[in-house]
């Protein structure tokens, strides 16, 4: 009887599995596919993040791939397979993942992670294995040095020198024209990329004769902001500026609509771009800005957001989404360009070619894309970009006038 | 200085709503359950849910929303946890027993989450307005948890304190055996305690989704708090928890106003040790006999 019973299960199991990978890998073979692996937050704190950004996008690109047939490999059309893990928002986990997709999935490719922490931890397991790594959504410095030790290593969405440089300039001008004070307030989440922006960024108010009336960090899960927002309105300055992440973003401008904080350019970091922002903060939203930005009349960028809604039901945000579909039309591209499928030949391929993206034409300069968003701002129920260092497309900035 | 008073005792109202189902739970049915912020976030989305489609307001979604999961809670408890009671020789084993149960349903709990929602941020605006007292301004669906928190502990202790049926859950949180020789019902109790706990978490989070963002694998977060908030108030005794609450918030907005934000956590846990420094029983707490 038990015996029975144990190869019920195995049958049971062995069914279910082989089901799942049916599923998985659709109708095609392998000798036809070129296996992609993904590893990104499913759950885990950045999950939230990674939901918006990086899952929509990727599925997008696969469905649009294979739509077309697939990608053209020396005259011959492959279609893509993929293959998703999570890594629980862990750098352990997600250093297994690719360790796991190269020796027992033994994909052809990878998709990197979301992230710029996980990124850089997982930089050294897929060189080893000779993948090219095209990183999206990680915005650090000291990128040169990096592609000299990694020279397999790609990155598209700007450095936070860049970035902070940008909502800095932005703000210089501001009070250079007379439309704001110098007085500032700095608030920044401690984690990775408010640390690195707020290094950058202090100094470099400082230097444009900003007088910071009021700086903090806090913790990466804090929920109330009640204290920073009063002693930030208590300081009384006209520019208020957060690197803050994803909960944290909407925590302070709710509490900031809710205080009145007076003030006539406010800034947040990331999720300032997600539609989700103007869906909960309403007509407080007006004038907000934020890191990141789109060239939001472009016709590519439109159709981009059309589209990713149609297919995977996820409105994508106004700054990486695109950056994460265009890092993959790089990938696609390189691979045709090489010929083939090997990794060496297509990571050469990268650096030399230039790419036709959604994002424009594209073009690596010592692995690094040097032209990028840097802020944008809500105007009108759209998320438009503001500054960029180099883009067409910049709008106006409008000053912040209430939370009503 | 008013301000941060105020500020506090509202932020120790949020953090009493998320402890007190833990603290019926752990307490009485001896549950302790790791799943409880998991039980949270499922009513914010709950919350979430009615006010999207249905256009029901968040408090009256209570309404709704603490029966079922009055009811799920039960099914869980006589289905998953109380053969862990049968069990278990004795209640340390149990304690094991069911932090590993309540582990795995935690897991379960964040997958269907996911499945159904997906990994994105939650936040809707429902009485997001500014309500001035003293001359600052509050959030006026903070002040409404804090009203119902105050409302739901007062209504938990006189249930526990002054009905018959509550002296008798109390009978089985001191002593599940001496309560049994009494014609104490103790199976049915700790399932009904545990079932109001849940009911009590959950009511929590359709008020607190109100104005968290909230997302699918976050509820771990309010696990932490709610436990340090039991474990600081006396295991099972809803003043413990209710004080403990009104103290950690008060603590954390004052060391994020006077001193610094990115010490409110340190803050927590120094106020967390001294308890268990010096009164490892809890605020409330008497030692064991």
């Amino acid at each position: 009887m038990k015996r029975r019973t144990l190869l019920k299960t195995a049958a049971g199991t062995m069914l279910a599995a082989g089901m799942a990978t049916g599923l998985m890998a659709g109708s095609a073979f392998a000798q036809d596919t070129i296996k992609i692996g993904a590893s990104a937050p499913k759950t885990g704190p950045l999950a939230g993040g990674a939901a918006v950004t990086y899952w929509p996008a990727v599925q997008l690109w696969v469905h649009d791939v294979n739509e077309r047939g697939g990608i053209d490999v020396g005259g011959k059309k492959m279609k893509v397979e993929l293959i998703e893990y999570d890594d629980k928002t862990s750098n352990e986990e997600a250093i297994k993942n690719y360790q796991r997709l190269a020796t027992v999935d033994k994909v052809d490719f990878v998709i990197p992670p979301y992230g710029t922490g996980i990124n850089l931890a997982v930089a050294p397991i897929i060189a080893k294995n000779g993948y090219p790594h095209i990183a999206v959504t990680a915005v650090a410095d000291g990128l040169e040095e990096f592609v000299k030790r990694w020279p397999n290593t790609f990155w598209t969405l700007g450095t936070s020198q860049g970035m902070a440089q940008g909502i800095v300039d932005l703000l210089k001008k501001m009070k250079d024209d007379g439309t704001i004070n110098n007085k500032l307030a700095l608030v920044s989440v401690a984690d990775a990329f408010g640390i690195e922006m707020s290094k950058t960024a202090k100094p470099a108010f400082e230097a444009a004769g900003f007088d910071i009336v009021y700086e903090t960090s806090y913790p990466l899960t804090q929920q109330d902001f009640a204290p920073i927002i009063s002693a930030a309105k208590n300081a009384g300055p006209d520019s208020f500026v957060a690197f803050s992440y994803p909960p944290d973003t909407f925590g302070l401008t709710q509490q900031a609509t809710i205080a009145d904080l007076p003030i006539k350019a406010y800034y947040t970091g990331v999720a300032t771009a997600f539609p989700a922002f103007a869906q909960a903060n309403g007509a407080a939203a007006e004038g907000v800005l934020g890191i990141g930005g789109v060239n939001a009349d472009d016709p590519k960028i439109q159709d981009f957001i059309k589209r990713q809604k149609e297919v995977t039901g996820v409105e994508p945000d106004y700054w990486a989404s695109p950056v994460q579909y265009a890092s993959l039309q790089v990938l696609e591209q390189a691979i045709t360009a090489a010929g083939s499928l090997d990794k060496q030949a297509v990571i050469k391929a990268i650096g030399d070619s230039t790419f036709d993206t959604i994002m424009g034409e594209w073009k690596f300069e010592n692995n690094i894309i040097t032209k990028f968003w840097t802020a944008g701002q809500w105007q009108g129920g759209h998320f438009k970009g503001v500054a960029s260092t180099g883009l067409p497309g910049e709008v106006p900035i409008i000053l912040k006038k209430g939370w009503k | 200085m008013m301000e941060i008073l105020i500020t506090g005792i509202v932020l120790g109202g949020t953090y009493a709503l998320i402890a007190v189902g833990l603290t019926l739970q752990y307490g009485v049915a001896r549950i302790m359950n790791l799943a409880n912020g998991e039980n949270l976030v499922f009513a914010c989305f709950g919350a979430f849910w009615l006010w999207s489609t249905l256009a029901i307001n968040p408090v009256l979604g209570v309404i709704f929303i603490a029966p079922v999961a009055f009811v799920l809670n039960w099914l869980i408890y006589v289905y998953a946890l109380r053969p862990l009671v049968n069990r278990a020789r004795n209640r340390g084993q149990l304690e094991v027993d069911s932090i590993l149960a309540t582990f795995g349903l935690m897991f379960i709990a964040q997958g269907v989450m996911l499945l159904g929602f997906g990994g994105g941020y939650y936040n809707y605006n429902f009485l997001s307005e500014p309500i001035t007292i003293l001359g600052a301004n509050y959030g006026l669906n903070r002040i409404v948890a804090l009203g119902a928190a105050a409302f739901i502990a007062a209504a938990l202790y006189l249930f526990l304190n002054h009905t018959r049926y509550g002296t008798a859950i109390r009978a089985v949180a001191v002593d599940p055996t001496a309560a049994g020789l009494v014609a104490i019902d103790v199976p049915r109790a700790s399932a009904f305690a545990f079932a109001l706990g849940g009911a009590l978490t959950a009511a929590s989070g359709a008020l607190l989704s109100t104005f968290y963002t909230f997302n699918a694998s976050m509820g771990t977060l309010f696990t932490m708090k709610a436990l340090i908030i039991v474990i600081m108030g006396g295991v099972g005794d809803v003043r413990g928890a209710v004080i403990a609450a009104l103290l950690l918030g008060i603590t954390e907005t004052a060391v994020a106003s006077l001193i610094d934000p990115g010490l409110t956590l340190a803050a927590t846990y120094a106020l967390f040790i001294l308890v268990l420094l010096f009164r490892p029983q809890g605020i409330f707490g008497r030692h064991p006999a």
